[in-house]
């Protein structure tokens, strides 16, 4: 069986058909959500939904609330001059008040992106469900949890009744082989953006990806939590791995998880139930070595849009392989990205640079990004910012002094929350700025109307910052 | 939810792949708390200009394809963000159903939440949809789970899957909620019999 199978069985709560509506195989089954995490702009209706039906959270002590997408990076102290964000932002105090739900809310030093707490937190457990209002719920695989978002009428209904009904997904492996030779500049977020690129934006729709092979089983639990994070970025339902020895050292000792002979016993369990199995049936799968792979860029308007820092701009025709209405898509983007074909990605001037989300905004991120920081000056062309995952990515960040690099080096270091990464805030890119970005979608708007990303590796961004444009950071290194 | 009934219209043809959500409703419109009123809202950024005037080269701006109830697009429809918004904005526009030959899985369940029937054809059938897009005239017909097609008085009927129990919800605009509220006892079991394996705060 796949890890995914177990989790899977371990949480059927009901599998003959829903309502009588389904007798059939390949229906949904009934599947127990161990973990329901929340935020301020998916919640609000689905809370006023309950209270239009009379209905009430059926496991407070299972949910826990934040606010992060809408929330200023700039100090605490001031008021949020959006009215409209306040408005959410007061909506989720007053529904946690009022149905007992746990909230880390602007004054709490554990406030943060949703997927950035909840596995410092410990919230985030091996063997697990997991479901949010968010489609980077995946980055929560990366623990051995079937993780994956949902919209707000499936938040009402685990709300509710704290289960979901799900028609099975298939199991996807993806083997990831290979040595880094540089692991400081050839980055998790490289190898996803890659795999990406390789099987397109809806190359894993309807799969569950396990993500397999050495170089996984050698990454940090951070470094695995970006790869799982990108995993909706080609379509994925949920992204997974395996847990192991890396798994159980993060958890322990984390607040929410479980202490002493507890914690020891839940060990033993998923070391036993959730075993990597050598000879599990997947329904698909596929194998990429990536010892040869070069920091990656994205020079489109979605993440499969992605070429080798040394590469230059593709052509329609090139990109889309004989497709053509992926040519068409690829003519749209060079046409609202302002590029053209054949130009080197490295002689692009960049406006701006982001460092933060929920997929490169942990310790980790900013210790690698500082690495090419220290000592240098941001290009004066340049407006860069560092948007730490959360109140506790950025008090551990300024023990290490890594607050002083950035700024000393002309960077903004800002509060925790989304922040650049889909706009919400305050912070966002004007109409025709270029930005270089460690978030995980470049579409159209994201990051403001008419603003342009091109996303990659924190290293990566953080030397674009110095130099006002791409540059190949192997060769920095 | 009012439940799904047969209805004939033409479609609005909206040719492209891999449509985000953040297009199909951008971020400055999740800001509200409630979930009426975003069809104003939808394809903003493509519909309107930055001063908020028409932009006339976009479908939606055409008033050819005023008051349609199908949408016509291409693969890999509704990828990225989870937002309910994109069919909270598809349906009070008053599109009732969309067709491409795939979806994007997170928006393709959030539309049966809300009334909205995502249909996948085949890549010649919406082809096909596409090339007489001025001519044709579609009826849906969900309990047969086909659509017939009339191009210039001629029609035919394209098959399409759909899982059942999310036929019924939409046919009988059911509550979910109510429903799986019936499952109380198997719930409940399941909470006890796990009740050692999953640690407790």
């Amino acid at each position: 069986m796949t890890t995914f199978d177990t989790i899977w069985n371990n949480h059927l709560v009901y599998t003959g058909g829903k309502g009588g509506l389904h007798s059939r195989d390949g229906g949904p089954s009934l599947i127990y959500i161990d973990r329901h995490l929340i935020h301020e702009v998916t919640s609000p209706q689905a809370f006023e939904g309950l209270r239009v039906s009379g209905r009430k959270v059926r496991r407070p002590d299972l949910t826990f609330a934040t606010m992060d997408h809408n929330v200023p990076t700039d100090s605490r102290s001031l008021p949020i001059i959006d009215e409209v964000s306040s408005t959410q932002i007061q909506t989720l105090i007053q529904n946690c008040r009022e149905f007992g739900i746990t909230l880390f809310d602007l004054a709490s030093p554990d406030q943060g992106i949703v997927h950035i707490i909840g596995p410092q937190l410990g919230i985030t457990l091996p063997g697990t469900t997991i479901v949010c209002g968010d489609s980077h719920t995946s980055t929560h695989g990366a623990f051995g949890a079937i993780a994956f978002g949902i919209g707000t009428s499936e938040v009402e209904h685990v709300l509710a009744t704290q289960c979901l009904w799900i028609e099975k997904p298939k199991t996807f492996a993806i083997n990831i082989t290979g040595v880094r030779k540089n692991p400081h500049t050839v980055t998790p977020k490289d190898i996803i953006l890659s795999i990406i690129r390789r099987i397109g934006t809806a190359g894993a729709t309807g799969t569950v990806i396990e993500y397999r092979g050495n170089t996984i089983s050698e990454l940090s639990m951070e470094q695995r939590m970006t790869i799982c994070n990108m995993s909706i970025e080609a379509g994925a339902r949920a992204g997974l791995i395996t847990p192991d020895q890396t798994t159980f050292d993060y958890i322990k000792g984390r607040r929410y998880a479980p202490r002493d002979v507890e914690i020891e016993n839940m060990v033993d369990f998923w070391q036993e139930n959730l075993k990597a199995n050598r000879n599990a049936q997947f329904d698909k799968s596929v194998s990429v070595n990536i010892s040869g792979i070069a920091p990656q860029v994205t020079w489109g308007t979605n993440p499969s849009m992605t070429i080798d820092v040394t590469e230059s701009i593709p052509y329609p025709e090139e990109f889309a392989k004989g497709n053509e209405n992926e040519a068409k898509a690829a003519v749209r983007a060079l046409q609202y990205m302002d590029l053209s074909p054949g130009v080197h990605i490295t002689d692009i001037p960049i406006d701006r640079v982001f460092i933060g989300s929920c997929t490169n905004s942990r310790l980790d991120d900013l210790m690698e990004a500082s690495l090419v920081v220290k000592g240098r000056r941001v290009s004066s062309n340049v407006r860069a910012m560092v948007v730490p995952g959360s109140q506790q990515v950025k008090l551990d960040a300024e023990r290490l002094g890594l607050d002083t690099v950035f700024k000393e080096a002309g960077f903004e270091w800002r509060e925790s929350g989304c922040s650049m990464c889909l706009g919400m805030n305050p912070d966002i890119l004007a109409r025709g700025e270029r930005c270089a970005s460690t978030s995980n979608r470049n579409f159209e708007g994201r990051q403001g109307a008419g603003g342009r990303t091109h996303l990659s590796s924190p290293i990566m961004a953080a030397a674009a910052a110095i130099e006002g444009h791409f540059v190949d950071v192997r060769e920095w290194l | 939810m009012e439940p799904f009934r047969r209805f004939r219209s033409k479609a609005i043809p909206l040719d492209m792949v891999n449509i985000d959500t953040d297009q199909i409703i951008p971020k400055q419109f999740l800001k509200l708390v409630h979930k009426t009123g975003y069809g104003k809202y939808l394809f903003y950024d493509w519909r309107f200009s930055s001063e908020g005037k028409p932009i006339e080269d976009f479908v939606l701006n055409n008033v050819k394809y005023n008051n349609r109830q199908i949408l016509l697009t291409r693969d890999n429809f509704g990828s990225g963000s989870s937002r309910e918004h994109a069919a909270w904005a598809i349906r009070d526009y008053g599109l009732k159903t969309i067709i491409a030959p795939s979806f994007a899985d997170i928006f393709f369940n959030n539309c049966f939440k809300n009334g909205i029937l995502p249909i996948r054809l085949s890549q010649q059938e919406v082809e096909y949809l596409f090339q007489n897009i001025d001519n044709v005239e579609l009826e849906i017909n969900l309990p047969a789970q086909e659509i017939i097609v009339t191009v210039s008085g001629n029609s035919k009927i394209m098959h399409f899957e759909v899982e059942e129990s999310k036929k019924r919800i939409l046919l009988d605009g059911l509550d979910e909620i109510g429903i799986t509220l019936r499952y109380h006892p198997y719930i409940t079991e399941y909470e006890n019999r796990n009740s050692t394996k999953l640690p407790s705060y």
